[in-house]
């Protein structure tokens, strides 16, 4: 999230795509409730189905599913068509006066220089025509500039007409209209209007675009950085955030710098090639600035001694990957024989991925899975799941006992990048211990077979720093500290990013943690709450300054240089995220240098983390183009209205075909109806098979499937149905319900069925089952595919058939 | 006259009756004083500790209250939303309210099991047995499969046959020491839950 949970009661019109908050995330629902009772704000709910939140929102939209660009990009174009963006901001505030190269162009689908032997673009005409003395953009001001970003973007969104985003999004003019209406508000300077999804946006090979479509809007109408603004990921486990800042992730390290890739032989070639430059002059470039301290200070808490000057503080250590090294990839390996083990620790590959069948045969490829968890999983007993002859499977399978959350401290960080500790409140359950002792452990076997048998390139192995009490059981209190980092010199805490150095003598884990733990304590632990409002959150915006630390430096609303105007005014100045009091700039921590003037001509641009000083409402940092475009679901019942010889994504990631192996897509002939997948309130993913309250709750597996299409197929609720796909298929109850309905695409009436996730071959409901549960996962249905950018699977749009049983 | 707060009641409730005295607080906290004459709380005499939520990414803050039982066993007497928080002020889905079910399993793997290759069924063996085990797999793997140097020449230092994955139940500081230690064993392989 750009903001936080609680600031969402400071919006006046909250959007919702791609999420159910009311049941995925109901706890945090009560802010929008908030925002709704209290000041009057309108809730949009736009999504295949009808649920909880749709039930109190004052709009609900039937989508169908994976078209919101076309959704958003309609938006777009009310908006610009009928000037209602936010002036002052798009003209200061984003990047719609830069000028974009000659040669930039897109037709039918295409951007320029795309690639269709290696299904990808070549990027170089999606840059700004520059100042060969300086490198610097050229800028209109005026916006008149046929190539500025504001008339390319205009002429890109002009295509969506209301007519248009109702035949992609089957959501019917007359109810666009009224939403449009609403949005355009919401570019006046004293409104503000926050976006919140969650993994149904995310979910697509679209993905990326998806959440840029709606972040576009949102610069358009000057709502990024403000309190009640932003646009919001609604996260669906407890520390996915955490996990991600400290890069469990193959494409960076910590504080999300990008992970070296091969060729870059030192600190410099890095940055070079990762960090942003600077393309205007009132551009701070901050990050860019100091991509290289940040990088050093990590190698040297990394590395210790052994990193050095001389060695370029052991760059070489940091390993380089080939190419993508993501998710789906590590099975694509596996079934090419190239990966030999895997480690879960805390995660299940059978259930969790796309293309469950394939995913195990893949497991089956290993030569060795460790899973480490409180709990049996789908993966640990995969070579035994129903339908499984267990001789055949020749995988060597570890299943390590480890501890849960509560039987052990650290923090978890919500979506809202509030860093929260937690006590240990229970000892570790009988023989489990807790998973970072487990690798310790681990580590220090393998550093030992290293010492006496000798073996590849030990060297990263043998210095990396294990600065704790008890090097195989660290304490989290420890971990933390070494995050935050420290001067080497003077043996202090670091207490700001902006206090590290690329000359060895400073650390940290990850430089977006520095200030969390000071000398003077645990910051994460801080717990003045809503027991005083009146001393902890004396503005009233809800920031709770002193609850937790929130990343970056307890900043509590990103970017909010932004929430103000040009001299420092909020915007409005009854909703201030921070503002300039003729000395400093006071509220939120502010996203800027404390004490810099705004009048002075040489005041830095607000968004201070990207080259430009601006919002980027063309980026040449995405790989399948610089403005969001509507594409179909690879598995689509219809061809893209826009552009039928473009339909799909052009660059989305085909494992099957890449790897040599035959696509598995089905046809809208074999396969008539688009389905879903999503998640229920009383289950989280898989883990809570095990819980026998909320089996009780939400006993078994089921399909939701619209009304007409079950009186069609004779159907009805209860009656078990089979829903196949090209790649496998579930057998469950079915629930016939009217919060699935026909939608009018292309001019064709379309069907979506909706399937909730959480059921499988382990848990207690499996248990009881005579099958085993052995139809239940609903990924055995979900395509092998994934996003050009993040290659995030497509869980949430594919083809399928629908059979009475 | 001020409304009665759950701190409030609470400390009032663990005073018992002498906190009848307490005049100004209203006729509530009077009936539910002298309810504990009665019936004393489940939580009386608790330890009190501050978790949070383990499912979602709201970030529910909890109250644990254990108790020491006189065999040396800890006890997981309730768990429930914290009012304090300013992100849930108190309240708790469903999921959140059953945690201790979670918590407290008899469904919980008890000791390390092994599954050697074939094999119909896991055999329980002790925590030495499988470190060795996974110790010598990982080293012969990134042994077999690390590359130094590319096709092109370049130092790339990695480990091509192993992955690893993240849970997101980790403490940031569990996530941020593995990342640590699996780029230390040369890995490129590594995801968590973000993408799926």
């Amino acid at each position: 999230m750009t903001n936080h949970w609680r600031d969402i009661k400071n919006a006046d019109l909250i959007l919702i795509n791609g999420a159910n908050p009311a049941e995925a995330h109901p706890v945090g629902f009560q802010w929008f409730m908030r925002a709704k009772l209290d000041r009057g704000a309108k809730i949009v709910h736009t999504d295949p189905r009808f649920t909880r939140t749709s039930a109190v929102a004052d709009m609900y939209l039937r989508i169908r599913t994976g078209t919101d660009v076309a959704y958003f990009g309609g938006l777009i174009n009310h908006v610009l068509q009928n000037n209602l963006f936010h002036d002052e901001y798009v003209r200061n505030y984003t990047n719609a006066s830069f000028i974009v190269k000659d040669g930039y162009a897109f037709n039918e689908g295409l951007f320029s220089g795309y690639d269709p032997t290696k299904r990808a673009y070549n990027i170089a005409t999606w840059s700004y025509e520059t100042d060969p003395a300086t490198g610097y953009a050229h800028r209109d001001m005026t916006l008149q500039h046929p190539r500025s970003v504001f008339q390319l973007m205009k002429t890109h969104y002009s295509r969506y007409t209301p007519d248009v985003v109702s035949s992609i999004t089957g959501i019917p003019t007359a109810d666009f209209g009224k939403v449009a209406d609403l949005v355009g508000q919401m570019g006046a300077p004293d409104k503000v209007m926050t976006i919140v999804y969650a993994v149904g946006l995310t979910h697509h090979t679209t993905g990326g675009q998806l959440i840029r479509s709606g972040s576009l809007l949102q610069l358009l109408l000057g709502n990024i950085g403000r309190p009640g603004g932003g646009m919001n990921a609604e996260r669906g486990h407890a520390n996915i955030q955490g996990n991600t800042d400290h890069a469990i992730s193959w494409d960076i390290l910590p504080g999300y710098l990008k992970i070296p890739a091969p060729g870059q032989k030192n600190r410099d070639d890095y940055v070079a090639q990762s960090a942003a430059k600077k393309q205007d002059p009132n551009s701070w470039n901050f990050f860019g600035l100091n991509y290289k301290k940040f990088l050093t200070s990590t190698l040297k808490a990394w590395y210790g001694d052994a990193a050095t000057k001389d060695n370029e503080f052991a760059f070489d250590f940091v390993p380089k990957p080939a190419s993508n090294a993501s998710w789906m990839t590590i099975y694509d390996q596996a079934l090419k024989g190239k990966m030999q083990g895997v480690i879960l620790s805390g995660m299940t590959a059978a259930s969790i991925g796309p293309d469950t069948n394939q995913v195990r045969q893949a497991l089956a490829n290993l030569k060795w899975l460790v899973v480490m968890d409180a709990l049996p999983t789908t993966s640990s007993e995969f070579w035994r799941a129903p339908g499984v002859d267990a001789s055949k499977v020749q995988t060597e399978v570890f299943m390590l006992p480890t501890t849960h959350w509560i039987e052990k401290d650290g923090s978890f960080v919500n979506s809202g990048r509030w860093s929260q500790w937690k006590d240990q409140v229970m000892p570790p359950d009988g023989q489990s211990r807790h998973d970072h002792w487990i690798l310790s452990d681990v580590f220090h076997r393998v550093k030992a077979l290293y010492q006496s048998q000798g073996g590849k390139f030990a060297d990263p192995i043998m210095s990396l720093t294990f600065d704790f009490a008890d090097p195989l059981k660290p304490t989290l209190d420890e971990v933390a500290k070494e995050i935050n980092g420290k001067d080497l010199t003077t043996g202090k805490q670091m207490t700001s990013f902006a206090l590290l150095k690329d000359d060895g003598t400073t650390t940290t884990g990850d430089w977006i943690y520095v200030g969390s733990y000071l000398d003077s304590g645990n910051l994460m632990k801080r717990r003045s709450g809503v027991e005083d409002p009146a001393t902890n959150d004396p503005t009233g915006m809800g920031f709770y300054a002193n609850w937790a630390w929130s990343w970056p430096l307890n900043r509590r609303v990103l970017y909010n240089r932004a929430s103000a105007d040009l001299s420092g005014k909020p915007w409005d100045p009854a909703r201030p995220g921070i503002s300039w009091n003729g000395a400093k700039w006071v509220g939120d921590v502010p996203d800027y240098p404390p004490t810099m003037n705004p009048a002075d001509p040489n005041a830095y641009l607000p968004f201070i983390m990207n080259g430009e000083g601006v919002g980027r409402l063309f980026s040449n940092g995405m790989a399948d183009g610089p403005l969001p475009e509507h594409y179909e679901p690879v598995e689509s019942p219809v061809q893209n209205p826009l552009h039928a010889t473009n339909s799909a994504s052009p660059v989305a990631f085909y494992y099957d075909q890449a790897a040599g192996r035959p696509n598995r897509f089905g046809t809208p002939q074999e396969f008539p109806y688009i389905a879903t997948s999503y998640r229920l309130t009383e289950h989280e993913h898989y883990v809570t098979q095990h819980v026998p309250h909320l089996v009780q709750l939400q006993p078994k597996p089921f399909v939701e499937i619209p009304e007409e299409l079950a009186a069609a197929h004779g159907i009805k609720s209860g009656d078990q149905v089979r829903v196949s796909s090209k790649r496998g298929k579930v057998e469950v109850a079915a629930i016939v319900t009217k919060r699935l309905g026909p939608l009018t695409v292309a001019g064709q009436k379309v069907y979506q069925i909706g399937i909730p996730i959480h059921w499988g071959d382990v848990g207690i409901p499996a248990d009881a089952d005579p099958t085993h549960g052995r139809y239940w996962l609903a990924n055995a249905l979900t395509p092998f595919v994934g996003d050009a950018n993040a290659r995030t699977p497509e869980f949430k749009a594919f083809l399928v058939n629908l059979e009475k049983l | 006259m001020s409304p009665v707060t759950r701190r409030e009641f609470l400390k009032v409730g663990a005073a018992g009756a002498g906190a009848l005295a307490v005049s100004g607080l209203g006729f509530e906290v009077a009936l539910a004083a002298s309810t504990t004459v009665k019936q004393n709380l489940r939580i009386a005499g608790a330890k009190e500790s501050h978790s949070l939520c383990p499912y979602c990414a709201v970030g529910c803050s909890l109250v644990a209250y254990t108790r020491q039982n006189s065999d040396g066993s800890t006890q997981l007497l309730q768990i429930e939303g914290d009012p304090d928080s300013p992100v849930n002020e108190g309240r708790l889905c469903p999921k959140g309210a059953t945690a201790m079910q979670l918590a407290i399993s008899p469904r919980r793997v008890t000791s390390p099991q092994y599954r050697a290759p074939g094999a119909t069924g896991w055999k329980s063996v002790t925590w030495d047995f499988v470190l060795d085990k996974i110790a010598q797999n990982i080293k012969a793997s990134r042994d077999a499969t690390f590359v130094t140097t590319d096709g092109n020449g370049n130092t790339v230092n990695r480990t091509e046959g192993i992955a690893f994955a993240g849970g997101a139940a980790f403490s940031s500081e569990e996530g941020y020491f593995a990342t640590k230690l699996m780029r230390g064993l040369g890995l490129v392989y590594l995801e968590q839950q973000a993408r799926v």
